[in-house]
């Protein structure tokens, strides 16, 4: 898993993965033109403003007279005023295509991930596909927008100006141009040096926040263990590397910028003496010559900036890549096409085709291997569950007690075999039609943020206020939210953060209740709840089972004993099964589950 | 809440003071380089001025040589007495230069050139002064604020939020940096070019000079005004942002959730209503800054134009010099960008005062220290708790509390959540001291408030019920607290809290890395790597926090086995609220509300009704303790044999 943000992509500019980007630039064509002919308008201007000078000095100075000053000034104001107007047009074009542009690239990764099975998901984690969603997006969108828009307008520029210059005076113009090659080479040369360390940088940067998270945290613990020395010596290393990868940096620059204003007044220097010994020759005018200066001084920025932009906009393949791969991964379980027809799918389902579910599942011949692991974990294994069965799964941690239930939850299909539900295989049937009859509970809930109501209401989107009381009232979730300040509109925070685990607990119990569903899945906590809480989930799971087929991952006793059926697994198989009397007096791998847990209560008692 | 606290300037400025301490010749000299190329900058325009003017003969009419032209006759005749050729001034005499155009010409494309030289060493001086200045001053608040927080009152720790203070910790201190290393710097390097220029421009031609002067607090503070109605929009669209991450965060933690309830639709729905908001936002945005950057843009532009318009109208009356005039308009460029910089410079280095109240909270808040009279640590002794009162902000949590812990003896606490067995330890490892009144806890006889921290902590090993372990590897999580242990003694302690099994199957062993930029473990494999770092230290006084809440039963009973067997001789407190974890000890205290309800040995606590009971008749109801007891002989023949 370490590997999924270090991951780089090296490759060399294919354009196959540019060519993705088509489907999200198409609708932009407007905004497009738009860029293309304000940034036009915007460096004509830049080229064009030397030439008013120009004409001052060539029909007003060395004339020493003032005709057709008046009209001079106003064509200047005109000009300048069509540039600013330019300016407006082509940043709302820009900031267009940057917004739109991301929002479709969102809204599209977003919406495909919405699809991909939990294969998936256990091993991606979230902070990956976050910076595929939110980064990588904008990143794209905004070297669209901004870099083309800087990009665009130096070309136009620079081409604009070469083209004056050529015009003014073709032997003055080689001069200049010249220097440019020079110009790209040290940009070449500088540019990925630079990218490599600045990289660096953030990335220190982020390891700089990490360490300040954990110092922040971690303060107990280094307290307690008393090794606050400790963490600041690795700290301060860590900003050691810092320094020194920040000194790097300024140093490629600190060399790059001098060298390429050196050539740049080079330039100047060349067309100086140039242009000035052919102004001592008559063959060019002193106006000339000064154009000439300006465009030498102005022209080279837009080069160097534009060598690294385009390194820039480049190295954009790279998110372009990671965006499209993401987008371009199948799902591995997926609704065959006349299931779709008849059910719908996840976006549009077709509830009135929908048969309701009873709860009956049966496991017909199941063999099954995780689609990264090479070992079967189930081998022709059969089970049948009547509707409204209590089913428990118990075993050792790390035992693999989630994948019957991932099985049955059609989070994961079975390599061979079937999964009948009411007797009819699942797959024919739409994923969503069996989800929305699952309701499904976390060892550690997961809310959103938003309101306690919100959240219940997730449960069923259409319910009342009335049915998310009488829901919250079933698992005597009402008590936790009365004590809460503002009730069902407190804010449960990111995540449910503000809430302590056990009121978690009894709000996504309360939710699941409002879904009312026929399957109900429960991992159950583990971690500390108080007694009084505990009992209070213990009722509301009581609650929930009635009338329901549901699996329990079971940690408690109590959870145990009240299941119809036990499933008990060793090592990802199912060595036993049965109720808990009967497993008890068989004296198998249960019993001496169960036993192990009260050996050392019974050895009390006996040496007593 | 976040704390509001604000400083006095002269209490900024003394912060600010203290870390520029460090760096402030780098500072100095970046400066000093910085000022030198500006001045070497300004130089290349006279040059082309004289070349245009007494090269090129635009001013033939002019028969008096310009000061500028007589300065650089004179400095070249200085430099030229030193090296010997008394008649180098000579050379820069009008007649000599028209009559020898193309050596003149020659040395004036050398001049530029020189004066490029040594302007990029001036240039690449200042840029590596200023960024070591920068990283160093960066690298002195960062180190200070990190090893200050360590080093800050629990109470503090638990008042104040760790995404607040991480901001601090980071943003701030960027802004901060910024402030320093970036606007200050810049506000003086504009400050020193306006007044280099001006007075340049102004012994050329005042009337020019007015005009150029007149536009500066126009285009300054028109991109300040402008920059700051904009810095509030930007905030908006920021918060949107983070609603949008939020939204996409929360459904790809969830998923589960989402696929079960089949939220798939609604999930997009929702997340698309934050796309929309946020992306209509930066388009409105936009539209805001397309205005700010043309009329800036049109400000500059007009600027130059005036100029232009300006200056030509005064060459042609015979105010200035062809030369001069392309002098001056050189100059005028130069200044236009730097000012409108200025402006939106000036409006963002507000921001930096927030910042600095913000950072300087945290630096000013009191580190913990110990009593300077502090004793020496007993060797060993019983724990006692005396008439112990405690809470926290007038919310009482202990009430009255005295019990003794034997030195060597197993103790344990049970309670409800809530009940203040946390804060028991909180006390004993004085996490939160006690005040005067609110009774005492004495070590070996001696109070431990009169102990140093460091010393009083090593001497108590603490697993807390949600361990934290560091984004190090394994080995180093576990060796934190005995750096020097042997492999032997490390893999003993993993093994005797049950993990090592676990961390041999990982593919790097006791090398992996835990946390965010490596392996998640689970909530059990990390108590259970607490354990073991715990156990390294060897600590004879052992507490464990409800530590074992995430570990599976049987899991829990083999680490209490093997506990038993190591920790012989070792005080051992236990806090849970499985009675199974408890029921061996030697002692167990029953805590309900703050009160002792209850004290005793296992049997001695089931044989009267109270809490005790109770919690034990939940936990086991009696069917299994009737299956128990029928089979008592099987199982416990099994319990002898181990």
């Amino acid at each position: 898993m370490a590997g999924f943000d270090e991951q780089e992509y090296t490759k060399s500019f294919d354009i196959r993965i540019w060519k993705r980007l088509f489907p999200f630039l198409r609708n932009r064509k407007l905004d497009f033109a738009g860029m293309f002919l304000f940034n036009g308008v915007c460096a004509l201007v830049d080229v064009i403003i030397p030439l008013f000078q120009r004409y001052a000095i060539r029909n007003f100075i060395e004339t020493d007279q003032l005709a057709g000053f008046l009209p001079y000034g106003l064509c200047y104001l005109v000009v300048i005023i069509a540039q600013s107007l330019s300016v407006v047009a082509f940043t709302r074009n820009s900031m267009s295509i940057e917004m739109n542009m991301g929002k479709e690239m969102r809204r599209d990764l977003f919406t495909h991930l919405q699809t991909m099975s939990f294969s998936f998901y256990n091993v991606t984690p979230v902070g990956y596909l976050l910076t595929r969603v939110m980064s990588d997006t904008t990143k794209i969108a905004s070297m669209i927008g901004w870099d083309m828009t800087d990009i665009l307008w130096a070309l136009f520029y620079v081409s604009g100006t070469f083209a004056a210059m050529l015009l003014l005076n073709w032997r003055l113009a080689l001069v200049v141009i010249l220097i440019v090659p020079v110009i790209a080479l040290l940009t070449g040369y500088f540019q990925n040096r630079i990218l490599h360390w600045n990289r660096k940088v953030r990335k220190l940067n982020s390891r700089i926040t990490g360490a300040f998270n954990e110092g922040i945290t971690g303060a107990k613990t280094s307290k307690t263990l008393v090794i606050e020395d400790q963490n600041s010596e690795s700290f301060r290393q860590l900003t050691g590397s810092m320094y020194e990868a920040g000194i790097r940096a300024a140093r490629l620059n600190a060399v790059y910028i001098p060298l390429v204003l050196f050539f740049s007044t080079a330039a100047v220097a060349i067309v100086l003496l140039r242009g000035g010994y052919m102004v001592g020759e008559q063959v060019l005018e002193i106006a000339t010559l000064s154009t000439f200066l300006t465009y030498a001084v102005g022209i080279f920025e837009p080069i160097q900036m534009t060598a690294a932009n385009i390194a820039e906009f480049i190295s954009m393949q790279a998110s372009i890549e990671r965006v499209t791969d993401l987008l371009d991964r199948q799902p591995d379980i997926t609704d065959r096409p006349e299931v779709v027809e008849k059910y719908g799918d996840v976006f549009y389902p077709k509830r009135e085709n929908w048969e309701p579910l009873r709860g009956e599942i049966e496991f017909r011949d199941v063999t099954f291997r995780y689609p990264d692991g090479g070992e079967n974990v189930l081998s022709h294994f059969s089970l049948h569950i009547p509707a409204g069965t209590t089913v428990a799964i118990v075993g050792e941690t790390g035992a693999g007690k989630s994948t019957l239930i991932n099985l049955a939850c059609r989070f994961f299909e079975p390599t061979e075999g079937q999964i009948l539900i009411d007797g009819r295989d699942y797959r024919e049937r739409s994923q969503l039609w069996l989800h929305s009859n699952i309701g499904y509970v976390l060892q550690n809930p997961h809310l959103f943020s938003g309101t306690v109501r919100e959240n219940i209401r997730y449960g069923r989107l259409d319910a009342t206020e009335e049915e998310i009381q009488a829901a919250a009232r079933a698992v005597s979730a009402d008590t936790v939210v009365e004590k809460l300040e503002r009730g069902f509109d407190s804010d449960v925070g990111e995540g449910g953060d503000r809430l302590s685990t056990g009121e978690k607990q009894l709000i996504s119990f309360a939710r699941a209740v409002l879904a009312d569903p026929r399957i109900f899945v429960l991992d159950e906590a583990t971690s500390s709840i108080d007694t009084q809480t505990e009992q209070l989930i213990q009722q509301a799971i009581d609650h929930l089972l009635k009338n329901r087929t549901s699996f329990l991952i079971a940690h408690r006793l109590s959870t145990i004993r009240k299941a119809d059926l036990i499933l008990v697994v060793k090592d990802g198989k199912v060595v036993e099964q049965g109720r808990h009397l009967e497993l008890l007096k068989k004296g198998g791998y249960y019993h001496d589950l169960y036993s192990r847990q009260f050996a050392e209560e019974n050895a009390a008692r006996v040496l007593k | 809440m976040e704390p509001v606290f604000k400083m006095s300037r002269q209490e900024k400025t003394a912060m600010i003071l203290r870390y520029l301490h460090r760096c402030k010749r780098y500072f100095a000299a970046g400066l000093v380089c910085a000022c030198l190329s500006m001045i070497l900058n300004a130089v290349t325009p006279q040059i082309i001025r004289i070349t245009v003017d007494s090269i090129l003969g635009a001013a033939e009419t002019s028969e008096t040589p310009s000061s500028t032209l007589l300065s650089a006759q004179s400095a070249l005749q200085r430099i030229g007495g030193w090296l010997g050729k008394e008649d180098w001034g000579s050379l820069l005499s009008p007649a000599a230069l028209r009559a020898n155009a193309v050596s003149a010409l020659w040395m004036a494309a050398c001049a530029v050139l020189a004066v490029a030289v040594l302007r990029g060493f001036c240039s690449y001086g200042q840029r590596m002064y200023l960024a070591k200045g920068s990283e160093a001053f960066v690298k002195g608040i960062r180190d200070d604020l990190y090893n200050h927080i360590q080093r800050l009152s629990f109470a503090w720790h638990t008042a104040h939020s760790t995404g607040d203070m991480i901001q601090r910790c980071t943003s701030d201190v960027d802004i901060i940096r910024r402030f320093v290393c970036n606007q200050l710097m810049e506000v003086v390097r504009t400050v020193f070019l306006i007044v280099l220029y001006l007075s340049i421009m102004f012994s050329m031609n005042v009337k020019l000079s007015l005009v150029a002067l007149a536009f500066i607090p126009v285009v300054g503070i028109s991109s300040g005004v402008f920059y700051r109605r904009i810095s509030s929009r930007f905030k908006l669209a920021d918060e949107a942002e983070g609603a949008l991450t939020t939204c996409a965060q929360e459904n790809l933690t969830g998923v589960r959730v989402v696929r079960a309830f089949g939220r798939e639709r609604y999930e997009v729905e929702r997340f698309n209503e934050k796309n929309e908001a946020f992306s209509r936002l930066w388009i409105r945005l936009g539209k805001l800054l397309s205005v700010y950057w043309a009329s800036g843009t049109l400000l500059t532009c007009l600027q130059v134009m005036t100029i232009i318009l300006v200056g030509t109208w005064e060459t042609v009356h015979g105010g200035m010099t062809l030369g001069e005039f392309l002098a001056f308009v050189t100059y005028n460029e130069a200044l236009t960008w730097p000012v409108r910089a200025l402006g939106r410079v000036l409006s963002d280095m507000s921001k930096a005062g927030v910042s600095m109240d913000r950072v300087g909270y945290i630096l000013r808040a009191p580190e913990e220290e110990d009593d300077p009279q502090a004793q020496e640590m007993p060797q060993a002794g019983d724990i006692v708790f005396n008439h112990v009162s405690f809470g926290y902000e007038g919310q009482p949590v202990l009430r009255d509390v005295s019990f003794t812990i034997p030195q060597g003896s197993t103790f344990a606490i049970l309670g409800a959540t809530g009940s203040g067995k946390s804060t028991m330890v909180h006390l004993l490892t004085r996490l939160y001291d006690l005040k005067e009144g609110e009774g005492s806890i004495t070590l070996g006889g001696v109070d431990i408030r009169h102990l140093r921290r460091a010393q009083l902590r090593r001497r108590i090993g603490l697993v807390l019920q949600e361990p934290f372990l560091f984004s190090r590897t394994i080995r180093e999580n576990i060796a934190a607290t005995h750096p020097q242990a042997s492999e032997a003694d490390l893999r003993h302690a993993a093994a005797v809290a049950c993990v090592d099994e676990a961390i041999t199957e990982f593919a790097d062993g006791y090398e992996t890395l835990v946390g965010e930029r490596g392996v998640t473990l689970s909530g059990g494999q990390k108590q259970r790597v607490a354990i073991a770092r715990t156990l390294l230290s060897g600590a004879p006084v052992m507490v464990f926090d409800d530590s074992l809440s995430a570990v599976d039963a049987q899991t829990d009973a083999k680490i209490r086995q093997a506990l038993k067997k190591n920790l012989k001789g070792i005080t051992t407190i236990l806090i849970s609220h499985r009675v199974t974890t408890l029921m061996q000890a030697d002692r167990i205290l029953v805590l309900d509300g703050g009160r002792v309800a209850d004290i005793g040995t296992h049997s001695q606590l089931i044989a009267r009704p109270g809490i005790y009971k109770e919690i034990y008749d939940i936990q086991m109801s009696s069917d299994d303790r009737r299956w128990l007891d029928g089979e008592t002989e099987g199982t416990a023949q099994k319990g002898g044999e181990r």
